[in-house]
């Protein structure tokens, strides 16, 4: 529980310092203070126990069917990692707090930074494969929001998106290796899978699963060739570098190589991936080091080189590597960290951090140079300092290899040669700037800095001299548990000393160190040349050369498939339907004869008349209301090939929806030319037409199919078996349609509702007269007196019609659609009839409200059911005997019914009424047929 | 006796039916076209009708019932634009 705790307290106490800047910058820097310490005290509290080896633990299933489950533990790895955290955590706190400008948020700044800590907790805690997933992708987030913090600068922006992009794939590929790693051991609890190493590494997918898994790894560890990440965010604030970039984030890549090295570590693969990657990377960094003129931006290059040596050392995987490469994960931490910190103390206090500008600062900076000029030699591996110690032993390791890597003296030469280079940058960055000649003048006048930013760098600093003094003492017992935890084979009796006579290592040390001190020398000369004339391969433009070809691909395949006419994105439409459909359709059509006897004479009549009436409308297309005259006619035979087909609920629909099609094309129509422009036929007229045929014989062919479907299919049996004692009524398309697949009803209702208020959307901007009076010159051909008269009486009988239909439709064809319907047109009658102004004037139906009650009782039908502990829609009926009406039948079907009828009619009234009123707007005029050729 | 009755009034209103399509297809100008669509939705009623008796049910009476009341807003409308006014104004 405490081990929780110890993730929750930071994650949770985040909130805390953005609340207390109302109180001011240093309660909100106490606050996070406080944080800090209360997650160190709960760890401290179980560091005895974890030190003699009985590290808490911690289970709690979470999504047991997926394997994951929230476990936690404290092993050696685990409490020498969180140990790191939480205490370079609180100094890093320290630090911040003077060193955050005036105008920058402080309270925001630790959030992201507790929140951070909790993640990365909970990265190194994690005892399941998939939770360190989570948390991995949480660090991620964090770092992203903290190296973007100074969100003005273009650069900080940049870099923060380059590292989430690029850790962001790592994850992603971690997540894939986890899962294939999952699968085949059969279990995501690290523990369990370091007892399963054998079988796992002779199994097929080891290679993909450990290949995915170091991908997520070298991302965020900014190994080769993934390392221009990292000095791209240097443009964080520098406590942010020296927390997540020295210390903690970038090492949650190689902690987790050492995590997984018990259960994936020893094979061949391995070596030569991991040792391989980690030596390049050594070079690599070191080398690029040495030509950097940024102070951070070399202690960048430095922290990769750094960690491409711990990766080569777990890479190399024997007992004593997998000791010395935890050991350096140790002293690096230490090192690096307070080197950020005092770069951090020269660029806020001189104002610069380029070392062409930076020089002989011992004099005015009288504290920190010294302590720097330390952590600067145990970087460079001069002992008697905590970096000489694990510098000596990776040299000692490159010596006896477990498998073979070209001849014998070929890796401790390459590791000599990175010693070397190291030594190289680490005299650049403390001579360079602490000691040599004064420049004239710097940018500001550089004076000690508050004793908040100092005391950090000096602890630490501290702690490099100890360990380096006596190792034996402070580091050896950590570093013995880690290292069993990080290793399948026995590691006991861990030993360090800073004299171990004269070795092949002390030599190779000795030769890096004088040479190293050459190449500095040497580096006025060669460092200008690289600037100037040789251009290094840079990953940075690289990356940003893929995204930019990235976006314009994307951008010319939307332009491919939808360039802003409606014509192209239909046709991409209808092509796919017909390859799609037509391919299924061709392996499942079946053999059929037709025989004469199968064809209904009396169908042939009503067959032609249809045919007929299409054939005009095509004949007639381009005179529009001519067209809509025979369109209509097609609709009403359409109609009755419905009833043809015993289909009563669809004949009334069709029928009903027809006046309401004729009126809304005709309002549109009053606006447009009577006749449409003459095209001249050209190819794409012959592409059009094929696709249309095409679509055509698919869409025919299905129907056809379905209608030959025999009726006793097994869907059809259910519905019209359970359709009354399930539902409660006989009309099983009624049923169907609010009972059945209610949910799909609502769904459509709401649809409708969404349309209509587009459309309103649509209009609004354009000018609609909110009052309406009638036209200037009213006569007799506007508003014909028979037709107001048959209008007035017509309106009640249609409305009982309406409420009839809707009222039977449970049982016999109807329902709240048709009945909508029905009221829609007696009303759009009036308008029709009297006019805008008069009928709005009797009759104020406001529209909008009624869209949103109709889906609100459809809603509250559904979650009434909720409510007596149904799932959503389930309806529910009983039959009731009234004294003189006999057995009649309640259903809340009906009430749902009801909102579907008042979404109807509010959608359908919305739209007309606002079209018709558009020939009286401010801002839109019939279109000419010259204007409509355009 | 029904049946025989039946099919004479099925063929009648049939050929009635291509009649009105007829004058919709061909006729000169759109007020005779808006005539032959009404008289199509008349003689679709009498086909329900006949449908009706023919299947011994009234399933289909309410359709009937639906084109009568409301088929000649459609006319109406047709007219109306025929003229040169917006359907509602």
């Amino acid at each position: 529980m405490t081990l929780l705790l110890v993730i929750l307290i930071p994650l949770l106490g985040a909130m805390l310092p953005p609340l207390m800047m109302r109180w001011g910058r240093g309660a909100s820097a106490g606050s996070a203070i406080l944080v800090t310490l209360a997650a160190l005290g709960a760890w401290g509290s179980m560091v005895p126990a974890a030190l003699r080896g009985e590290g808490a633990t911690f289970k709690l299933p979470w999504i047991p069917a997926l394997g994951l489950n929230l476990s936690l533990t404290l092993d050696g790895l685990a409490l020498l990692f969180s140990g790191l955290i939480l205490g370079i955590g609180l100094l890093v706190v320290l630090y911040a707090k003077d060193y955050l400008y005036k105008s920058d948020p402080m309270g925001r700044f630790f959030a992201y930074l507790l929140l951070f800590m909790g993640a990365m907790l909970g990265v190194v805690l994690s005892a399941n494969l998939l939770l360190t997933v989570v948390f991995w992708e949480l660090t991620s987030i964090t770092s992203f929001l903290l190296i973007g913090f100074w969100g003005h600068r273009a650069d900080a922006r940049r870099g923060a998106r380059m590292a989430l992009t690029i850790t962001g794939l790592g994850g992603l590929c971690f997540l894939g290796g986890a899962l294939l790693l999952g699968h085949l051991a059969g279990t995501f609890e690290i523990a369990e899978l370091t007892s399963l190493r054998d079988s796992t590494l002779s199994h097929g997918w080891y290679v993909p699963a450990l290949v995915l898994i170091l991908l997520g790894a070298f991302t965020k560890s900014a190994q080769f060739p993934f390392q221009f990440w990292l000095p791209q965010a240097m443009a964080a604030p520098t406590p942010v570098s020296s927390y997540l970039h020295s210390a903690t984030m970038v090492k949650a890549g190689v902690f987790l190589i050492a995590r997984l090295h018990p259960a994936l570590g020893g094979s061949e693969v391995w070596f030569y991936l991991v040792g391989g990657v980690g030596l390049a990377t050594l070079l690599v960094g070191a080398f690029l080091a040495n030509l950097a003129y940024d102070l951070k931006g070399l202690l960048a290059y430095s922290t990769v080189s750094h960690l491409g040596l711990i990766v080569a050392l777990l890479g190399i995987g024997t007992q004593y590597a997998v000791v010395a490469a935890i050991f350096h994960i140790l002293n690096h931490a230490l090192f690096k960290a307070s080197l950020f910190m005092s770069a951090g103390i020269v660029d806020h206090q001189a104002g610069t951090r380029d070392l062409r500008s930076l020089g002989g600062l011992w004099r005015l900076l009288p504290f920190t140079a010294p302590l720097a000029l330390i952590a600067a030699a145990a970087m460079a591996g001069l002992p008697p300092l905590n970096g000489f110690l694990s510098k000596e032993l990776f040299l000692e390791q490159t010596l006896e290899l477990p498998f073979a890597a070209g001849p014998w003296w070929l890796v401790p030469a390459l590791a000599t040669l990175g010693a070397l280079l190291s030594m190289g940058y680490a005299v650049r960055f403390g001579v360079n700037t602490f000691l040599g000649p004064q420049p004239k003048t710097f940018p500001k006048p550089p004076i000690e800095p508050p004793w908040g930013m100092r005391i950090p760098v000096a602890l630490l600093v501290a702690g490099c001299v100890a360990i380096g003094l006596l190792p034996d003492l402070l580091g050896a017992p950590i570093v013995e548990l880690a290292a069993a935890a990080s290793s399948y084979l026995e590691v006991e009796g861990v030993h360090f000393a800073l004299w171990h006579g004269f070795t092949p290592a002390l030599l190779m040390s000795g030769i890096a160190i004088v040479g190293g001190v050459g190449l500095w020398y040497l580096q006025r000369w060669f460092v200008p040349v690289f600037d100037q004339s040789i251009p290094l391969p840079s990953g940075e433009r690289l990356f940003r050369a893929t995204i930019a070809g990235l976006v314009d691909l994307s951008r010319s395949a939307k332009r491919a498939f939808h360039p802003g006419k409606l014509q192209t994105a239909i046709a991409w439409m209808i092509l796919s339907v017909v390859l799609l459909v037509g391919s299924a359709l061709l392996v499942k059509l079946p053999r059929w004869t037709p025989s004469p006897a199968d064809i209904d004479p009396s169908l042939l009549g009503g067959v032609a008349l249809l045919l007929l009436a299409i054939g005009a409308a095509l004949y007639f297309h381009r005179r529009r209301a001519v067209s809509l005259a025979i369109l209509g006619a097609v609709g009403l035979l359409l109609s009755m090939g419905f009833v043809y087909l015993s289909a009563p609920d669809l004949a009334l629909t069709q029928l009903s929806v027809e006046v309401s099609t004729i009126v809304l094309m005709l309002l549109a129509l009053h606006l447009l030319p009577a006749q449409s422009v003459k095209e001249r036929v050209g190819l794409h007229h012959l592409r059009d037409g094929v696709l249309a045929l095409g679509a055509a014989v698919v869409v025919g062919t299905l129907t056809w199919l379905l209608l030959i479907d025999p009726p006793t299919s097994a869907t059809s049996a259910y519905y019209l078996a359970q359709s009354k004692p399930g539902g409660g009524g006989t009309n099983v398309v009624n049923v169907i349609l609010v009972d059945f697949r209610g949910f799909d009803t609502f769904g459509e209702v709401i649809v409708l509702g969404i349309a209509a208020l587009g459309v309103y959307a649509m209009l609004f901007g354009m000018g609609l007269p909110t009052r309406w009076t009638r036209p200037e010159t009213p006569d007799e051909s506007a508003y014909p007196l028979m037709l107001g008269v048959v209008a007035r009486v017509l309106l009640p009988l249609a409305l009982v019609v309406g409420i009839y239909l809707f009222l039977r439709g449970h049982n016999e064809p109807g329902g709240g659609f048709v009945a909508g319907l029905v009221f829609s047109a007696a009303i759009i009658l009036q308008y029709l009839a009297s006019g805008i102004g008069w009928t709005q004037h009797k009759m104020n139906i406001p529209f909008h409200p009624l869209i949103a009650l109709g889906i609100f009782v459809a809603g509250l039908t559904g979650v009434i059911a909720i409510a007596f502990g149904q799932p959503f829609l389930r309806s529910w009926f009983e039959y009731y005997h009234v004294p003189i009406l006999g057995e009649i039948e309640l259903a809340s079907a009906m009430a749902f019914d009801l909102g579907v009828t008042l979404t109807v009619v509010g959608g359908l009234l919305m739209v007309l009424v606002n079209l018709s009123k558009l020939p009286r707007s401010t801002s839109v005029r019939p279109l000419t047929l010259a204007e409509e050729e355009d | 006796m029904i049946p025989i009755a039946l099919t004479i009034g099925f063929s009648a209103v049939m050929v009635s039916m291509f009649m009105a399509l007829f004058r919709l297809i061909r006729g000169p100008r759109l007020v005779d076209r808006i005539l032959a669509l009404d008289t199509l939705s008349i003689n679709a009623i009498a086909l329900l009708m006949l449908v009706g008796i023919y299947l011994r049910s009234d399933m289909f009476f309410e359709a009937a019932l639906l084109i009568a009341m409301l088929g000649f807003v459609g006319t109406v409308s047709l007219s109306k634009h025929a003229v040169g006014r917006s359907v509602i104004e």
